[in-house]
């Protein structure tokens, strides 16, 4: 069902597929459910029937079970072993195949997007062939519905891992190494993914999202992140830029277009296109950014950023500026 | 059941064993995250040790984070995001002095490291107020003392997981003072 | 066999036998006094009761870092921990209840009933044994003074570098868990050394292989499991995270040619294997209670060994499963899905000749039977569950996340804990000459049933909802809060299960009803002595015919007589088929092995801030060792006579 426009609430089930890859892996589960729930109450049966068949003999006062017997019993769990054997090795079967067909990326030129793990939050840069085509952006990712989409995976510092269960399975995050995956959303809309290995403090807190829209959508998107950062056009918001640039933020932020180009914390060029913000842990509004920027350590502690205590009128014109980077 | 006074010396060695270890750990291990250190304000720190007239006792401004091996931890990704490694690379120097030798222009206390970083220094150290926050600069500080082995071993990190830096390892000195002019080849690749 | 040792059948070795018994207990009597003779003691049972204390000593303070963390979790946002206490709480909880319960609590079972079941009166190295238990207590105690002291390790139970390592691992905390990860891989080795050579070494005679119990067969497979897994671990942490941490090398340094998946690998290759040290020696227990309460012998023993052999040797190719979302090629990891699906055949066969064999039997419902068969309705689920996630596309779906949690707590609740209790109110009129309350029994029964179900089952939910491991809260908007709530609620019903047992363990110890040699009329050489047994364990030796010696012997009991009783004499017999070879006088209480264990510490405890500890450490090891080995000449050295068993001692 092809539904322009968002979802519902906040949805990280692996089984309600929105891609291929999750709807593959979410076959797999009910079919492994089925089997597993009806061996299990095969089993559980056995056992009660077992126990039920030795009261009932004791109570009629029978005399043991005999050598006679085993004959019984060892055909009985020979036939049980042989069906686990039998079952066990449809799973495997199944997981294999289901596994093949999950790896092959199914294109030649996929949208390609490297994403760089980082202790607490994503950097993710669209490649391109031409210099001015990247961009670089955070904690947001856009694809276009259908279209299969080539994740580059590297970590900054520690392991983490990658993970939106509504399109696919996880793929860690390792510093030193270089991980590729792809997944391809089929339907639009607003995905949440979490990174799934504990990497420190605020592990809990590294989430990011992906919105899957329509290829008009998307681009019009891209056009908009390629850009150099909004010229602020009121006192405020100038005033907000002057405090970003010359105080504290641009030591590890970087807005494309002016100076601050510091690459330790997440690209600032278009924060105010981004839904949320300290991955995905606040929505974006006026008063969690500022709450955020005046105490992070408040809502994420041992999170990178520091706080920053700046004069209320300092605080609003800053906050200006930065909704003002569409 | 075993006689009283065995109960009794157990007792008494399991309290002062839970206490020792108790008082050990603290102030290593803190993670204080939301807390504004008082700040080393220019005029109540000296750099030189003498005084005209009668000596006044210098009001220092204490490292809240002298031994705390986050904070250490903490100085040591700054020293690298901040980019003090473009002048000072890895503690050995380059187109600023060596910091884990024991020659110190400015003095080596704590605030006075925290006043160079704050107020930069002539030839070419840059002055860091308002840029850098009050707790990332003792964080600094701490490390910086680390790199010429001035704070405890306990604190410190061996290495970091890029390549080889030269940073205060805790094998590679010793707690006492480095030698003179102390710096290894490796410490000067960037 | 000799003439000095003749097989005179009898029922009570007291009868004729009361002169040497008396001379017996003079032989085992310590001089030392009740505190010292308790401290230097190293008899089996002795170093059993101390070890199996300690360790639910540690199952309750582990739990109590589980309490703290579902309360944590019960509502969303929670501010009872922040996230650097909650990652020592969990770090610790897990590190403690693998590391100092889980196997522990099982090699400290063996130790006790493993010498009662093969019918010798002690372990192959007594003093060893102790070393083993003091070494585990130190690291135990270091482990919990750091969480104490805000030294507790907070990178997960298994460490993941880089962000164990130096640079990211600020203090000493990591060190701390190296060091403990030592403690107990130790203490686990000498167990594993002890058990195999008391198993192979020092049966009874007449109990050939195939006449070993099966626990006993459960044991022997874990501890050579042990033997060739722990190792991995203990050069993994001590050696190279504690090197990089202290002495900047670069095992786990990709930019100077380590590597960081290095460290999963050999963590994993002990990891796999560690969970089925943990469960195998639950499946001996489960065979014999269900043996003890059907009154019938296992059906089909051949199967039941042969499943243990393959369960602990195919485990040693699983331990990729834990990694499918790493650079693992694809080949590899299709390996060990198929691995990781086979490994259930063998537990199913076991599960269903249990079922045959209660089918054949005549079931008593005591408590005992109850966790036998909770058991196998439990860890059957956490089986399942096993066999879903060994495929890769849906393990990368739920890998790390509380489906995950659900799993391992379902095998581990459902394969060590109910086997576990079961064994405890089946032993412990063994260990403590008291019965235990059946009806408290029963409460701890269901309680802890209903109570891992309503904790655990929950949580595959939330782990196929996209909840994570390792979270110290989350946001409201995820609506996972109402799950969590329920899965603390269980948590509750779980403590309050473990307080009535602890309770009934506490009131039955001085208050239960006196127990006779074998309360359950079971079949085991253990049930052959006195409850609790004499120091000597037996006198004179039991000889075996029959896989359930006292339901085959009836009224008379074959026995062996000639062993010394003026010194502590141990029969040595064959490997295969128990034949006596020689007599062995095994030492007695000696204060060596809790030095030895304090240089071990100095050494370990020390080496967290520096590599110096090493020397100093070696040098008291080495005195200790001297101590320990110094040559006694009171007795003969061995005498080799005609006609008569030789005989050697202990150096």
């Amino acid at each position: 069902m092809l539904q322009d426009g968002l979802r519902g609430a906040l949805n990280q089930s692996a089984l309600e597929p929105a891609g291929p890859q999750a709807a593959k892996v979410t076959h797999l589960w009910w079919f492994a459910l089925a089997i597993a729930t009806t061996v299990y109450l095969l089993t559980m049966g056995a056992l009660w029937w077992a126990a039920h068949r030795a009261r009932q003999r004791e109570l009629r006062g029978e005399a043991a079970v005999g050598p006679e017997a085993e004959q019984g019993m060892t055909r009985g769990v020979t036939y049980s072993i042989a069906a686990t054997i039998v079952i066990l090795l449809i799973f495997l079967v199944t997981d294999l195949s289901v596994g093949r067909t999950l790896s092959p990326v199914p294109s030649k030129h996929p949208l390609t997007i490297e994403l760089t793990g980082h202790q607490w939050w994503w950097e993710v840069t669209y490649a391109d062939t031409s210099p001015h085509g990247r961009f670089t952006t955070a904690n947001e990712i856009h694809v276009p519905v259908g279209e299969p989409v080539l994740f580059v995976l590297q970590a900054q510092d520690v392991i983490h891992s990658f993970w939106v269960p509504n399109l696919a399975g996880k793929k860690d995050l390792i510093p030193g190494y270089t991980q590729s995956m792809w997944f391809q959303a089929d339907t639009a809309g607003l995905y949440r993914g979490q990174c799934a290995e504990f990497c420190g403090l605020q592990h809990a807190k590294m989430a990011l999202h992906v919105v899957a829209e329509s290829k008009a959508d998307y681009q019009r998107w891209v056009d908009q992140q390629r850009g150099t950062a909004a010229i602020p056009t009121d006192s405020a918001a100038r005033r907000g830029r002057e405090i970003f640039l010359t105080g504290t933020c641009a030591m590890c932020h970087s807005i494309e277009g002016t100076s601050a180009g510091s690459h330790a914390g997440p690209d600032l060029t278009h924060l105010a296109s981004r839904r949320t913000i300290a991955a995905g842990t606040l929505p974006n509004t006026r008063g969690a950014l500022g709450g955020w920027v005046v105490d992070p350590q408040r809502i994420k502690p041992g999170v990178r950023m520091p706080p920053n205590m700046l004069k209320p009128q300092d605080l609003d014109a800053l906050l200006t500026y930065l909704q003002s980077l569409k | 059941m075993r006689r009283l006074s065995t109960v009794r010396a157990v007792s008494f060695a399991v309290a002062s064993f839970l206490f020792a270890t108790s008082v050990a750990g603290c102030r290593r291990e803190e993670r204080r995250f939301r807390e504004s250190p008082p700040s080393a304000t220019p005029t109540t720190v000296r750099v030189s040790a003498l005084q005209p007239g009668t000596m006044q006792d210098t009001t220092h401004a204490r490292n809240p984070y002298e031994n705390n091996a986050y904070a250490q931890s903490e100085g040591q990704r700054l020293f690298g995001w901040y980019n003090c490694a473009g002048c000072h690379a890895n503690g050995g120097g380059g187109m600023g002095p060596p910091l884990m030798d024991d020659q110190w222009i400015y003095g080596s206390s704590p605030e006075n490291i925290y006043t160079t970083i704050i107020q930069g220094r002539p030839n070419g150290m840059p002055s860091f107020a308002g840029k850098i926050p009050t707790t990332q600069v003792w964080q600094l500080v701490t490390y910086v003392r680390s790199l010429s082995a001035q704070n405890s071993t306990g604190a410190r990190s061996s290495r970091t997981d890029h390549m080889m830096m030269y940073p205060g390892s805790s094998s590679l000195q010793d707690p006492e003072k480095p030698k003179n002019s102390f710096r290894p080849p490796a410490s000067e690749m960037p | 066999m000799s003439e000095t040792i003749a097989a005179a059948p009898t029922v009570d070795p007291n009868g004729p036998y009361e002169a040497e018994i008396a001379e017996l207990t003079r032989t085992y009597h310590s001089d030392a006094g009740r505190f010292w003779g308790w401290v230097t003691s190293v008899d089996h049972k002795s170093i059993g009761k101390r070890y199996i204390a300690t360790c639910f000593v540690f199952f309750i303070l582990a739990g109590l870092n589980a309490g703290v963390m579902r309360m944590q979790l019960a509502r969303p946002e929670n501010h009872i921990v922040g996230p650097d206490r909650y990652n020592q709480l969990f770090t610790v909880h897990g590190t403690a209840m693998m590391f100092l319960f889980a196997v522990p609590v099982m090699t400290a079972m063996a130790t006790y009933l493993v010498p009662l079941m093969v019918g010798t009166k002690e372990v192959a190295y007594p003093r060893l044994n102790a070393f083993g238990y003091w070494t585990f207590l130190i690291g135990g105690l270091f482990l919990f003074a750091g969480l104490y002291s805000n030294t507790g390790p907070d990178t997960g139970w298994f460490a993941y570098t880089p962000l164990s390592g130096p640079e990211y691992a600020a203090g000493k905390r990591v060190d701390v868990w190296a060091q403990v990860v030592t403690f107990t891989e130790i203490a686990g080795l000498v167990a594993a050394v002890e058990m195999i050579v008391t198993i192979f070494k020092m049966r009874a005679p007449g109990m050939s292989l195939n006449r070993i119990p099966l626990y006993v067969w459960s044991i022997l497979v874990v501890s050579f499991m042990i033997v060739f897994a722990m190792p991995s671990v203990a050069m993994a942490s001590t050696m190279m995270l504690a090197m990089d941490r202290l002495v900047a090398t670069h095992f786990f340094n990709r930019a100077e040619g380590g590597d960081p998946l290095l460290w999963q690998h050999l963590f994993w290759f002990f990891g796999h294997p560690e969970v089925y040290i943990m469960f195998i020696p639950g499946l001996g227990f489960v065979s014999a209670i269900i043996e003890t309460f059907t009154k019938r012998k296992i059906f089909a023993y051949p199967v039941m060994v042969l499943a243990l052999f393959v369960t602990g040797f195919v485990a040693f190719g699983l331990w990729v499963h834990h990694m499918f979302a790493t650079p693992v090629p694809q080949l590899g990891r299709s390996l060990f899905t198929a691995a990781s699906v086979l490994i259930a055949i063998p537990t199913g066969a076991q599960i269903f000749c249990w079922i045959a064999t209660i089918w054949a039997g005549r079931p008593r419902y005591t408590t005992s039977m109850m966790f036998a068969l909770g058991f196998i309705v439990v860890f059957t689920i956490g089986g399942m569950t096993g066999v879903m996630i060994a495929s890769v596309p849906f393990d990368l779906q739920v890998h790390d996340t509380y489906f995950i949690v659900a799993h391992f707590h379902y095998v581990i609740l459902g394969g060590v804990l109910f086997p576990l209790f079961g064994a405890c109110y089946l032993y412990f009129p063994k260990i403590t000459g008291r019965m235990m309350s059946e009806t408290l029994g029963k409460w701890n029964f269901w309680l802890f049933f209903v109570g891992v179900n309503v904790t655990f089952f929950p949580m595959h939910l939330l782990g196929l909802d996209g909840m994570p491991r390792r979270v110290y809260t989350y946001l409201p908007e995820m609506g996972w809060g109402k799950l969590n709530l329920i899965a603390t609620f269980g948590a509750v019903i779980i403590v309050s299960s473990v307080a009535v047992f602890l309770w009934n363990v506490i009131s039955s110890w001085r208050g239960g009803a006196i127990a006779g040699p074998n309360p359950w009329g079971a079949p085991g050489l253990e049930w052959a002595t006195s409850s609790p047994p004499p120091p000597w364990n037996f006198h004179p030796v039991p000889v075996v015919e029959g896989r359930a010696p006292l339901w085959e012997a009836g009224e008379e009991l074959p026995v062996a007589t000639g062993l010394a009783t003026d010194r502590r004499e141990v029969l040595i017999t064959t490997a295969l088929d128990a034949i006596p070879d020689n007599r062995h006088e095994h030492p007695g209480e000696s204060h060596w092995p809790l030095v030895m264990a304090i240089a071990v510490g100095v050494t370990f405890i020390g080496a967290v801030w520096t590599p110096w500890a090493y020397v100093v450490g070696f040098a008291m090891s080495a005195v200790a060792f001297g101590g320990w080995g110094w040559p006694r000449g009171e007795h003969p050295a061995d005498q080799v006579t005609d006609g008569v068993l030789p005989r050697s001692e202990a150096r």
